[in-house]
C-alpha cells in the first residue's frame, strides 16, 4: 500500500514537473525568439558592416538555443564551434580585406526597398498560410529525451555513410576552390 | 509546445534573410543574408526531427552547416576576387554581362 501509494506520489510528481519545465521551455523559446527576429532585423537594416556581423551573431546563438530547446545537443554545439567561430570569422575578414567603409555607409541597400520588403511579405504570408494549413495543433512529444551525440554518431556512420563522405570530398574542394580563385597570382 | 511555434519562427527568419538578399547592395552583406535563409531551414530540420523524435533531422542539419561552411569559403573567395579586379564589392557594379 504503502509502495503503490509512493509510486503514485512520483509520477504525479515527475508530470508535475515535466508541465513545468515545458512552461519555462516555452517562455526562454519565446524570449530567444523575439530576440532573434530584432536581431535579424536589425542586420539587414543596418547602416554598418561590423554591426551587421555582430546582429548576426545573436541570431546565429539564438538559433544554437533553440536546438538546445529542441534536445539537439550536438548541433547546438556545432553551430558555436562552426558558425559563431569559423563563419563569422571568415566574413569579418571578408569585411575588413574588402576594406568596407567602417562606420555608417549610406550606399549599402538599393533604392526600391519596398519592392524587397513586398516580396519578403508575401513570402511569409504565404509560408504562415501553409503551415496554419497542415501543422495546426501538431503538439511536440511529452517529456522529450535529449538526442544524444552517440546515437547521432552511430547513425551517421552507419546509414548516412555516403552522404557523409560525398560531404567531406564537397568541403575539400570548396576549399582548394577557395584558395585557388582568391589567390594572387 | 507547438511544432508551429519553431516552423513560425523559421519562416520570419527566413523572409527576413530574402529582405536582405533582395536590398543590400553589399557582397558580404548578402552572404550574411544567406546564412540566415541557410539557419532558418536547419531550424526547420531540428524541429522535425525533434516532433518525429527521428535522428535524421539533427545529422540533416549538421549536413547543411557543412554545406554552408563550403559556400562562405567559396561565396568570400569570389567576393575577394571582384574586389581586387573592380575596388568594389557594390554587386549592382557587376553588370558586365548585360549586353
Amino acid at each position: 500500500m504503502m509502495a503503490l501509494f509512493s509510486d503514485h506520489f512520483l509520477v504525479q510528481q515527475s508530470q508535475q514537473l515535466s508541465e513545468t519545465g515545458e512552461w519555462i521551455a516555452n517562455g526562454f523559446f519565446y524570449i530567444i525568439a523575439t530576440v532573434a527576429v530584432l536581431a535579424a532585423l536589425k542586420m539587414v537594416t543596418t547602416k554598418n558592416v561590423v554591426h551587421a556581423a555582430l546582429y548576426l551573431l545573436v541570431v546565429l546563438g539564438c538559433v544554437a538555443a533553440t536546438y538546445i530547446i529542441l534536445g539537439a545537443e550536438f548541433a547546438a554545439a556545432t553551430q558555436i564551434m562552426v558558425y559563431l567561430g569559423a563563419i563569422m570569422v571568415l566574413l569579418l575578414f571578408g569585411v575588413m580585406l574588402t576594406r568596407a567603409k567602417i562606420g555608417n555607409d549610406t550606399e549599402l541597400d538599393y533604392d526600391q526597398r519596398w519592392i524587397g520588403a513586398l516580396v519578403s511579405v508575401s513570402m511569409l504570408a504565404v509560408l504562415s498560410y501553409s503551415l496554419f494549413e497542415y501543422f495546426e495543433g501538431a503538439t511536440m512529444p511529452k517529456n522529450q529525451k535529449p538526442q544524444r551525440t552517440e546515437e547521432i554518431a552511430l547513425e551517421i556512420f552507419s546509414t548516412y555513410i555516403v552522404p557523409f563522405e560525398a560531404l567531406s570530398v564537397l568541403l575539400l574542394a570548396a576549399l582548394i576552390g577557395a584558395v585557388v580563385v582568391a589567390r594572387k597570382d | 509546445m507547438f511544432l508551429n511555434q519553431f516552423l513560425f519562427f523559421a519562416a520570419i527568419l527566413f523572409s527576413i534573410g530574402v529582405y536582405g538578399v533582395l536590398t543590400r547592395k553589399n557582397g558580404v552583406l548578402v552572404l550574411m543574408s544567406v546564412e540566415l535563409i541557410l539557419n532558418a531551414v536547419n531550424i526547420n530540420l531540428v524541429a522535425f526531427g525533434a516532433y518525429k523524435s527521428d535522428l535524421s533531422g539533427q545529422i540533416f542539419a549538421l549536413f547543411t552547416i557543412a554545406v554552408a561552411a563550403a559556400e562562405v569559403g567559396v561565396g568570400l573567395a569570389i567576393v575577394l576576387l571582384i574586389y581586387r579586379n573592380r575596388r568594389s564589392i557594390d554587386i549592382s557594379d557587376s553588370n558586365m554581362l548585360k549586353g
